[in-house]
């Protein structure tokens, strides 16, 4: 319990609105994930404490005024990653096919009635753009092994994260996961 | 008119509107008759002394006979074989007034729709002025030809203008409003429009003061509350114009949509600003709430018409109309057209009243030239100085800060528009004597913003280098960064018990899918996620380009050939791609198959904000899933029958030839006619343009030589048609003759691009019609 300072898994099955968000699972797995966290390169923890916490969050800083074009970007890296870090579950530095797959298929998973192979197919053209995108011209025989965190930024490039991954908080004493 | 629009490329739904319009004009015609603008139809007696004029531009009709001065009978003249023999039998009659009011309305209609139409065809033209302009001149010309005939031109209730032709205009900005980035900026887009408009229209109000007070004598005695009521009149910016010139410069989004949502909300504003303003008329506290109320909720669209009393002299009625406004839209080109021959009639009738009221006519004249001169300018200073404070107070909570730029794109793009005109013209002349006065300084307002601010903005946005709008192609990627990371925001503002922005749009969109979406949308789609309703607007969008490309796609130099070998090597090939079909869809698409064989859609660049919200025709949906198919199992074949290394780069017109040459795709099939379900066929004239272009490598290229390609397009045209001919040795360019289809392994097939462009179809499926059983 969260009595003694730390947090599991199954403190955030309690909240009840991420019941109903069809990536639950992945965002919790993140706030765990030992890559966001910097504890390591795999693996996940099984508590994390305040401090772990504020860590996560702190990729959901909103980009400061102040900042310059260099803090900008290195801002934005990071956020990149830590999406990047959701989508790689298996922590191999690719998100291969399966994993994509994996992820439409969560997305969308709120409706019980589409077929897997819809979201099969969304993932394959996904995966087939980003490969378009990213390699370019491939010889038939050749193989994508996955979306690499450098295709993610390319893949990314014309859409600014930095404006949209923020949450922005009025009132620190809202964070009440520890009660 | 659909014919024409045929001709000329647009697509039946962009008539939609006009045609829209037209029915609920058609409704006019018993309102206008109950004004007594229609003469009664038993016109018979009155026939016989029509003035000669009329006849000139009457109709001419069989039927009704001539009768003599000699008063007769009125009656429904059709049983003339009833009258006395001696009268002569009159073979040809003219009655205009019978079918004036019907003749008029659609004249008008037909000549808005044409206008519209032609000004697309002109690119010269349509260039450097932007639509409304033209718009307004052409009302002027109409109003002016009118005027010289001689008729009165017919008058627009303000009644019949928002019970008709506002209610499709609400509906359509409705529903094309780009909610995501409405709502993203609704803070801003509100203080623009609620504290700028305010500003605005004191600021104007007491600069005309001044200029009052200092000016001539003529013009000293117009009050303070006058001059802000007429500051609060031409404060208002007008949404139609905006759009009208905002939509031809594709400027970037954020701006656009800021000064939409400005304009579209500062009409509640101005309305109720200018009632208290107003003295002469009790304060009218509830229709002030109703009017805020309905005026910002620009999302409920045309559900808060009011229930009109057609006492429409009574000024808060009217005002509560005018502020109806919000939602002006398409048809601009109606709107455009009928209010600027009133204006034109006003200005006319300026003169005219002179004999009444030669002190006031006077004054007015004069004082107006006087005034004319500070009108034109006047909106842009409070506009530019309420701009740059605002957005000054603005900035500190924004994340995407607005630049200087942008201020002034902002500033300059407040055009005024009719909704000045329609409030000023209902100020009523017992309590303003100036309100003609105002209303010439309202129209010389609003020709200069239209006309000046509305050609110059263009060059300026090139000048200053303002963010024009991305081309970019939406991509399936990015959709699914998108929703994932709303997900994903969402998810954390639980987790932190914050309840924010994301919170309550996921709260609402789950609402709408529950409630709201089972009530108003039909059948499966209902439940449709977005991500597969976009991923099947993409794959449309992709094979009307198919299509249009002649079978080949998008396929840019550097070409793509990415397939699911690439990404997937184990993958099956017998995996059914999309959702299944059900049986009578795909009878539907056999019958669609047999009837448009060779149909090529070609669209013409449309509307912006339609382009995305790609106009689905339901049977091209279907007709390009199977022909995708095809390319699909044609690749397939293609990489079974690998017999030279595709190295080459081959143009696409010899790729295409390979395509349309391979023999497995077009097996004759029982119940479908034999190969000719060819998209790619270059018979159509049209895609012997398009070949053309292709040869170019570019889409939308260079003219070639048409008898060159008519040339190889011809013995394509064998090729395909399946006579046998040799077998050409690989290595020779005669590919445009390609091998008969009993060889297959002859045929020097090579790796074909058919992946019809960036997102080319996962898996292979099977067949989706079995092949040759």
């Amino acid at each position: 319990m969260a009595l003694c300072g730390k947090v599991s898994k199954e403190n955030f099955n309690n909240i009840p609105d991420l019941e109903l968000n069809p990536i639950r699972s992945k965002i919790v797995r993140a706030f765990f994930d030992n890559r966001n966290l910097r504890k390591g390169p795999s693996g996940l923890a099984d508590e994390i404490n305040f401090e772990d916490f504020l860590t996560i969050m702190s990729y959901f800083r909103p980009i400061d005024t102040t900042m310059d074009e260099e803090q900008v970007q290195l801002c934005r890296k990071e956020k990149l990653r830590f999406l990047f870090h959701m989508y790689d579950s298996d922590s191999d530095g690719r998100i291969t096919l399966e994993e994509y797959r994996n992820v439409v298929e969560e997305l969308l998973s709120g409706n019980p009635h589409i077929e897997k192979e819809s979201a099969r197919s969304i993932a394959d053209g996904a995966m087939m753009e980003a490969a378009s995108v990213c390699v370019g011209r491939m010889e038939p025989d050749q193989v994508y092994e996955g979306i690499t965190f450098d295709d993610f930024l390319k893949i990314w490039q014309g859409i600014d994260i930095e404006t949209k991954m923020h949450v922005r908080f009025l009132n620190m004493e809202t964070i009440a996961l520890c009660h | 008119m659909l014919l024409w629009s045929g001709v000329c490329g647009l697509s039946p739904p962009r008539i939609f509107p006009s045609l829209l319009v037209a029915v609920a004009l058609v409704g006019l015609l018993p309102v206008l008759r109950s004004h007594g603008l229609q003469p009664s139809p038993t016109a018979s007696t009155i026939r016989g002394s029509e003035p000669p004029r009329e006849r000139s531009i009457g109709e001419v009709t069989t039927a009704p006979p001539e009768l003599a001065p000699e008063s007769r009978p009125v009656n429904h003249s059709f049983t003339e074989h009833s009258l006395k023999s001696r009268k002569a039998f009159p073979v040809l009659g003219i009655d205009y007034t019978h079918v004036r009011t019907p003749f008029e309305i659609s004249l008008w209609i037909l000549l808005a729709c044409l206008m519209k139409i032609g000004f697309h065809v002109i690119p010269t033209i349509s260039s450097i002025v932007p639509e409304s302009c033209l718009l307004i001149v052409v009302g002027l010309l109409v109003g002016g030809l009118i005027k010289g005939v001689g008729e009165t031109p017919p008058f627009l209730q303000s009644d019949v203008f928002f019970l008709f032709l506002l209610p499709p205009i609400i509906l359509d900005a409705g529903y094309f409003l780009p909610l995501r980035q409405f709502t993203e900026n609704l803070g801003t887009i509100l203080i623009f429009a609620v504290v700028g408009t305010l500003w605005n229209a004191f600021f104007l109000g007491g600069l005309m003061y001044a200029v009052c007070l200092v000016g001539g004598e003529q013009i000293n005695n117009i009050g303070l509350l006058e001059n802000l009521l007429f500051g609060s009149i031409i404060s208002a910016v007008d949404p139609v114009a905006v759009l009208a010139v905002f939509e031809e410069i594709h400027i970037n989004e954020l701006l656009h949509i800021l000064v939409f949502g400005e304009s579209l909300l500062n009409d509640a504003v101005t309305v109720l600003h200018g009632l208290p303003v107003s003295r002469a008329l009790p304060p009218v506290g509830h229709h002030g709430t109703h009017c805020l109320g309905s005026g910002d909720a620009p999302l409920r669209g045309g559900q808060h018409l009011p229930q009109v009393p057609h006492n429409h002299q009574v000024f808060p009625e009217d005002v509560e109309q005018c502020q109806r406004d919000p939602h002006l839209h398409l048809p601009r080109c109606l709107h455009r057209g009928w209010l600027p021959p009133l204006e034109l009639d006003l200005c006319h009738q300026h003169p005219a009243l002179l004999p009444h009221r030669p002190s006031a006519g006077q004054r007015s004249l004069s004082a107006a030239e006087a005034r004319r001169a500070w009108d034109s300018l006047t909106p842009l200073f409070p506009s530019l100085a309420g701009v740059l404070g605002l957005t000054w107070f603005i900035n500190k909570f924004r994340i995407v800060k607005l630049t200087p730029k942008d201020q002034f794109i902002i500033a300059y793009g407040g055009l005024r528009g009719a909704i000045a005109f329609s409030l000023g013209y209902l100020l009523d002349k017992k309590h303003f004597p100036m309100c003609d006065l105002f209303l010439t300084a309202i129209i010389t307002v609003i020709f200069f913003t239209v006309f000046v601010q509305g050609m110059t903005i263009r060059p300026l946005v090139d000048l200053l280098a303002v963010k024009k709008k991305q081309e970019t192609k939406r991509s399936i990627n990015e959709e699914i960064h998108t929703q994932f990371l709303d997900h994903l925001l969402t998810g954390i503002e639980d987790i932190c018990g914050h309840y924010g922005h994301h919170h309550w749009k996921d709260k609402l969109n789950r609402f709408n899918k529950k409630y709201v979406k089972k009530c108003l949308i039909a059948g499966e789609r209902s439940k449709e996620p977005q991500l597969i309703a976009f991923y099947h607007k993409m794959e449309m969008k992709q094979a009307i380009e198919l299509v249009e490309s002649g079978g080949m796609g998008k396929i840019p130099s550097a070409v793509s050939t990415v397939s699911m070998q690439n990404i997937h090597p184990k993958s099956l090939p017998a995996e059914r791609i999309l959702p299944a079909l059900s049986k009578d869809k795909e009878e539907e698409i056999r019958k669609i198959l047999r009837n448009n064989l060779q149909k090529t859609r070609q669209r013409l660049r449309s509307y912006n904000r339609h382009t995305l919200v790609a106009d689905p025709y339901e049977e091209a949906w279907n007709q390009m899933l199977l022909q995708r198919q095809k390319a699909r199992q044609l690749e397939q074949k293609i990489n079974n029958y690998l017999t030279v290394p595709a190295h080459k780069l081959d143009s696409p017109t010899m790729s295409r030839a390979r395509i349309g040459s391979d023999p497995l795709a077009y097996e004759p099939k029982a119940d479908l006619p034999a190969i000719t379900i060819d998209p790619a066929s270059p018979q159509s004239p049209e895609s012997v343009d398009l070949v053309n272009e292709e040869l170019k490598g570019k889409v939308l290229g260079l003219s070639q030589d048409p008898e060159r390609v008519a040339e190889e397009d011809h013995e394509d045209d064998r090729g395909i048609m399946m006579r046998t001919k040799e077998p050409s040795s690989p290595g020779t360019d005669d590919v445009f003759s390609p091998a008969p289809s009993d060889s297959p392994s002859s045929q020097r097939i090579q790796r074909c691009l058919s992946d019809p462009g960036p997102h080319p179809e996962p898996g292979e499926g099977e067949p989706f019609i079995p092949k040759g059983q």
